[in-house]
């Protein structure tokens, strides 16, 4: 599982690959809110594109950046997901929470 | 139910195996020739058993997750996985949505992720002895 993330004025977009799991999802986790903590963006973007896989773990990601976001008054966005990653985002409501794109 | 064919694997509860585990279910059901859709239903419901065996059945200790997968007939695949570990008091509080012991990141979603892309789920478990969960799959003739 690898992690890119490129930062613009307040604007946080991490690009996801790989595989989501319990494994994986803790190196993410702790990247992507070293770069909240150190900039306080008011829109985070996950991109899914380069993601192959993801259960459970990736809903708990999501909804805990979901709530760091909150936390700073600002959006999240998850973007371009596959049919498979979108079916799991929807049984959790992550749909309710964020924006999805694509 | 007639087995035309069968698996069985035993694997330390380690979270490196996560990946390991559902690729091998997944590579022994291909044989039936499933959807994309199937594949990725079976690796998740697969993902999130073995995830409940290394962070709540063996919180403790190490231990073994034992996996079995049956094909039966009629395009039908069954999925046994089982852990020695702490077991499950109350099956039917755990079993909720959002209802989680682990904290921090956890979203409680483990079964009703299980529950959703497979066609049944039984689930035995004895606090002490362990959990057994199995899962069936009716998958599309093609």
């Amino acid at each position: 599982m690898q992690c890119r993330i490129e930062s613009s004025g307040n604007i946080i977009t991490a690009y996801l690959d790989g595989e989501i799991d319990h494994h994986t999802a803790k190196d993410v986790r702790e990247k992507i809110d070293a770069q909240i903590m150190a900039q306080s963006p008011e829109l985070l973007v996950l991109d899914f594109r380069d993601v192959t896989f993801m259960d459970s773990s990736g809903i708990g990601l999501v909804m805990g950046r979901y709530k760091q976001m909150q936390l700073l008054s600002g959006q999240l966005h998850i973007s371009n997901l596959s049919p498979h990653i979108k079916k799991v985002m929807q049984l959790a409501g992550m749909d309710r929470l964020a924006t999805i794109k694509n | 139910m007639k087995i035309l064919n069968q698996f069985k694997m035993e694997l330390l509860a380690r979270s490196s195996n996560e990946s390991f585990s559902r690729v091998a279910v997944a590579a022994f059901v291909s044989q039936l020739d499933p959807t994309i859709e199937e594949i990725s239903d079976i690796k998740t419901a697969v993902s999130e058993a073995v995830t409940n065996c290394i962070v709540h059945a063996y919180k403790e200790q190490l231990g073994y997750i034992y996996i079995t997968v049956r094909i039966l007939q009629g395009n039908k695949v069954s999925i046994k996985i089982k852990d020695k570990g702490c077991g499950i008091a109350d099956i039917k509080q755990a079993m909720e949505p959002l209802f989680t012991t682990a904290g921090g990141e956890r979203a409680g979603l483990g079964f009703a992720v299980m529950q959703s892309f497979m066609d049944k789920i039984y689930v035995k478990s004895q606090v002490g002895k362990g959990t057994t969960v199995i899962f069936h799959k009716q998958l599309k003739s093609r």
